[in-house]
């Protein structure tokens, strides 16, 4: 619930005459640095927030805020997707989030399987899943547990308060910071600046992207999601860009520390471990993956059931989603408004690609907001 | 494009963009014969026969909100309100009467619909429109969900106003709060546990809108109440037909404190949700000041408020000024749906 004196308190970081010299300061920054340039961040909320303001009109035209690759839900892999799809088909009581349902695996969504009879539910929280198996505890229930750390967390909390024995996760979790070393090294994207999700440094702290910036020479800042946090966000990161400076900057001190919520990082390491694996669209990312350490293996989805892949691979793959351009939006070397389906074929009502399924999508944020049509003054 | 869908689905009920391409496919081709005055082709919120120097406005509704029940009213003044109001917004502001026609599932409780009839009754005299003729139909358990009620109005008027009217220069006023109503059904169907009053404002409007058009005569130069789809469906109707372009000033929309709440909780915005007590209004320039004294003087438009301009450029488009940016207004493509991640 979000009681009216916290809201008010939000209302502070809208306000017009704060934007305006932001804005003005932003303007004078990208001017004096004399060229174009490209910042990029990695969080759907983040990019609500731009689109939702309307923050691009005031931004200048030589800067290009990028949206890389911040959905959860649209970077959970194909085969990842197909997993779900096999239990889900074999009978399996599948519980997930509701993004998930619509979001194209090699041949067939859990939608698709839901349509044909499969048991697939909607939860808000790993803690609903637990519940939802507690409530039936002769049937096995599969969590497809989905989302970055900030939701792994989460997983990894109801994993160690002793779920019943029937509750196993099937987890697609994600860890940022490895994928940002991935879209820095891209030639394509030239990004000089990272814009680093608030809500995720209150978990990981800052001082985590500190050897990041060493090695990549490319300054990070964490801002909030009000449009001031954002824009005083890349106010920052401009300002370092203009003096050549690659540093770490906290601009959300009102939640975020430089070491975090360290007992939530424990929580999270005891439980999951980092392996390499592929990103929807991006590519393979070492590290990138969360999976059960072998611990937790007797309530690893994974390991606990056979899960025949190739038991799909007789599906045709729809022929719209060969035009689907989701991997390069989500790279940050498209935008929507490029790809042809956008708006027409490819719609949230229904979608072809990952980026308009999920609320956090670039394709359904921009098409739920106008796109990012000239409206400079 | 996409090919036409197969199945009618909820979206086509919704008072967006779906709905008003199934009307334009299936019944605007089906009925689109001309007459002299307002008819389906113009698809505005009722239809304008001539007789004589005088107008006579029709309009038709059908009730099915769930729950039944909301805070601020329930289906019953709904029925009045929405066909009242819909008079109205033709410039038609002194109905002459109602019908009303029900359709009961078997089993439907007898005490609920005498709550249900009085509750029209008491908005029927709000209204000053008496229900004058009606149909009553039983259908088998489960064969429909409670009770339907169709109502239709018809008036007289001496002017009619259109949703088509607006032009370059126009001030956009809204009467009061927006998104109540909608937030209150939200609230209650889902059983958010919110904080504060999310009240419907479901009332018969027309007394407001005697005094708009009393204040600002051939002035107030279009009007359209912001019902399925809310405010944005309605400004993006008015601003198609009307061929201007509309800049709406976000911080300027009068918005009550739980609304704002309640809507960012459930990741909707205010401007895509149901009201049905309110009205939006094109009014020229000279005559803002006017209309809107006279809207704030009626106790149902004490939070009108102007809220923004037609333009010449961009026609069809709404932009929104947020106060921090700029962009613009998408209007809604299925149902409002509550955020779920």
């Amino acid at each position: 619930m979000i009681p009216s004196s916290a809201l008010t308190r939000e209302l502070k970081f809208r306000d017009p005459e704060g934007a305006r010299a932001l804005a003005s300061s932003l303007a004078r920054n990208v001017a004096a640095i004399g060229r174009p340039v490209s910042l990029m961040h990695v969080c759907g909320s983040h990019e609500q927030a731009i689109a939702r303001y309307g923050l691009r009109a005031t931004f200048p035209r030589d800067l290009n805020v990028i949206m890389g690759p911040g959905c959860p839900v649209c970077i959970t892999d194909t085969p990842e997707v197909d997993e779900a799809v096999v239990l889900a088909r074999r009978g399996m009581r599948i519980v997930t989030y509701g993004d998930m349902l619509r979001v194209p695996g090699s041949s067939l969504s859990l939608a698709d399987a839901q349509a044909a009879g499969a048991r697939i539910e909607v939860v808000y929280g790993a803690l609903q899943a637990v519940e939802l198996a507690r409530a039936s505890p002769n049937e096995p229930l599969v969590f497809f547990a989905t989302g970055f750390e900030t939701t792994a967390v989460a997983t990894a909390a109801v994993i160690l308060d002793d779920p019943p024995p029937n509750f196993f996760v099937l987890s697609a979790h994600k860890y940022i910071p490895p994928v940002m070393e991935i879209v820095a090294e891209m030639p394509e994207t030239r990004v000089e600046g990272f814009l680093a999700a608030g809500h995720a440094a209150t978990i990981t702290g800052y001082a985590l992207f500190e050897r990041f910036v060493e090695r990549h020479r490319i300054p990070v800042v964490v801002a909030g999601f009000e449009p001031l946090d954002i824009l005083a966000g890349l106010v920052q990161l401009v300002e370092f860009v203009r003096e050549g400076r690659a540093e770490v900057r906290n601009c959300y001190p009102r939640c975020v520390t430089r070491d975090g919520n360290v007992r939530a990082q424990a929580k999270l390491w005891r439980v999951f471990r980092p392996i390499g694996g592929k990103w929807r669209g991006i590519a393979h990312v070492p590290n990138g993956n969360l999976r059960l350490r072998d611990q937790w293996a007797h309530l690893d989805a994974r390991r606990r059931f056979p899960i025949d892949l190739a038991s799909l691979w007789d599906n045709a793959p729809p022929e719209l989603a060969q035009r689907c351009r989701c991997g390069d939006i989500m790279a940050g070397i498209t935008s929507p408004s490029a790809c042809t389906l956008f708006g027409t074929d490819c719609t949230p009502e229904a979608p072809v690609g990952a980026c308009m399924v999920s609320t956090e999508g670039t394709c359904r944020i921009w098409h739920q907001y106008g796109g990012v049509p000239e409206l400079r003054r | 494009m996409r090919t036409l869908d197969e199945r009618i689905a909820m979206k086509h009920g919704a008072g967006g963009r779906a709905m008003r391409t199934l009307i334009e496919q299936v019944f605007v081709e089906a009925f689109a014969a001309p007459i002299d005055g307002v008819g389906l082709a113009d698809m505005d919120d009722g239809a304008a026969f001539r007789v004589g120097d005088r107008w006579l406005v029709i309009t038709t509704d059908s009730h099915v909100v769930m729950p039944r029940f909301f805070p601020g009213g329930d289906i019953g003044r709904l029925a009045i309100s929405g066909t009242v109001n819909d008079l109205s917004m033709m410039g038609a502001a002194e109905p002459l009467g109602l019908t009303c026609a029900v359709v009961i599932e078997e089993g439907f409780s007898r005490e609920e619909l005498l709550t249900i009839e009085r509750s029209m009754r008491d908005a029927a005299r709000e209204a000053g429109a008496p229900v004058v003729t009606g149909d009553t139909k039983v259908m088998g358990r489960g064969e429909l969900d409670g009770i339907i009620i169709n109502t239709t109005g018809v008036a007289f008027c001496d002017r009619i106003v259109r949703d088509s009217g607006l032009r370059e220069g126009d001030r956009i006023v809204v009467t009061g709060t927006i998104g109540d109503h909608g937030i209150a059904v939200m609230s209650k169907r889902n059983d958010l546990a919110l904080e504060g009053d999310l009240v419907s404002d479901v009332a018969p409007i027309n007394a407001l809108v005697r005094a708009a058009l009393a204040a600002g005569g051939d002035a107030v130069t279009a009007m359209k109440d912001p019902t399925r789809g809310g405010l944005a469906s309605a400004l993006h109707e008015m601003a198609q037909k009307s061929k201007v372009g509309v800049v709406i000033d976000e911080p300027r929309l009068p918005l009550r404190t739980e609304v704002r709440a309640a809507a960012e909780l459930l990741g909707i915005d205010p401007m895509h949700i149901a009201n049905e007590g309110k009205a939006v209004m094109g009014v020229r320039p000279d005559a803002a000041d006017r209309v809107l004294a006279a809207l704030r003087a009626h106790p149902l438009g004490r939070d009108a408020a102007v809220i923004g301009v037609c333009v010449a450029e961009r026609t069809g488009s709404i932009v929104l000024d947020t106060g921090v940016g700029r962009r613009l207004l998408a209007e809604l493509d299925g149902e409002p749906m509550p955020r779920i991640c």
